[in-house]
């Protein structure tokens, strides 16, 4: 498998898609493009860096977002209308989480916005799932020799969220000062907050 | 939906098969022992559905983990997999 998603015929075969769907009437035009931009517009690491900043505020979502991530992410609004699942991993002192899609590149979109590119690349996905320890370490986090990694592999429809651990000294913050602490890696599970 | 065949904690075993077609069972993991975690809810078998064939069973999808060892012969981290009930059968082997 390519991994490859630009490729030209893939581009051909949705152009063929959007036109058989607006001629046999069953979508026009205009209300596929709203719906691509309800998707992608506002899809940035933002969103899940609101819910990990929650999450560190209360107690109790932080509970029912463990839960069932789906249903906590959409009390924020966040992935209405997905047919997909999310499932948060928690980073505590003696265990630590990473995502990754080895057979091509699944990510949580609508929290994370686009992709990163060495997400999707060969490199990343064949060997975090083998020596993960030292992928991250590459992208400079040195994890203690103690620490139990757990690779996530998103091969079907449930995607998944990294809940990092929150940062010493933040106590004084408030959410929103808390969420722009977080980072799209981190989310991914490639950088502490 | 039927019961689920793989409770939380089961250890089960995944089929070593190479398939023509596409499958969500990575390579790496054909053949290899895990422990379900918990089921992830309902999903049509993407093997029958990505031939565009819309007879495509739906099964329960399990949260699976490894343990790198038995993956990969070396590593001390897990790996989790979301696999569909069919790649999956019950481990009986006491071998570990």
């Amino acid at each position: 498998m390519s991994g490859d998603h630009s490729d030209a015929t893939i581009a051909r075969r949705v152009r063929r898609l959007e036109t058989l769907l607006e001629d046999k009437g069953v979508l026009s035009g205009a209300r596929l493009d709203e719906i691509i931009d309800a998707t992608l517009t506002g899809a940035t690491p933002a969103n899940g860096a609101r819910v990990v900043a929650r999450a560190w505020v209360d107690e109790e979502f932080r509970s029912r977002l463990l839960a069932d991530g789906t249903a906590a992410v959409r009390e924020l609004g966040f992935m209405e209308g997905s047919y997909q699942r999310l499932r948060v991993v928690e980073n505590t002192a003696t265990t630590h989480n990473v995502i990754v899609c080895t057979l091509c590149s699944c990510y949580p979109l609508r929290l994370l916005g686009p992709s990163p590119s060495w997400y999707k690349s060969e490199a990343y996905r064949s060997r975090v799932v083998r020596e993960p320890r030292a992928v991250l370490a590459e992208f400079g986090l040195e994890l203690p020799a103690g620490t139990d990694i757990t690779v996530w592999d998103s091969s079907a429809e449930t995607r998944y969220m990294v809940l990092p651990r929150r940062p010493e000294g933040t106590r004084e913050l408030g959410e929103e000062q808390l969420a722009a602490l977080v980072t799209r890696n981190a989310l991914i599970g490639t950088a502490p907050v | 939906m039927p019961a689920d065949r793989f409770p939380p904690g089961t250890r089960v075993r995944t089929f070593p098969h190479d398939p023509p077609h596409h499958t969500r069972l990575p390579r790496y993991a054909r053949g290899k022992r895990g422990v379900v975690i918990e089921p992830e809810g309902p999903a049509e078998l993407a093997d029958v559905s990505a031939q565009g064939r819309g007879d495509a069973p739906v099964e329960q999808v399990y949260a699976v983990r490894f343990a790198a060892r038995d993956l990969w012969g070396e590593g001390d981290h897990h790996v989790v997999l979301d696999l569909w009930e069919s790649y999956l059968e019950e481990d009986h082997g006491h071998e570990r």
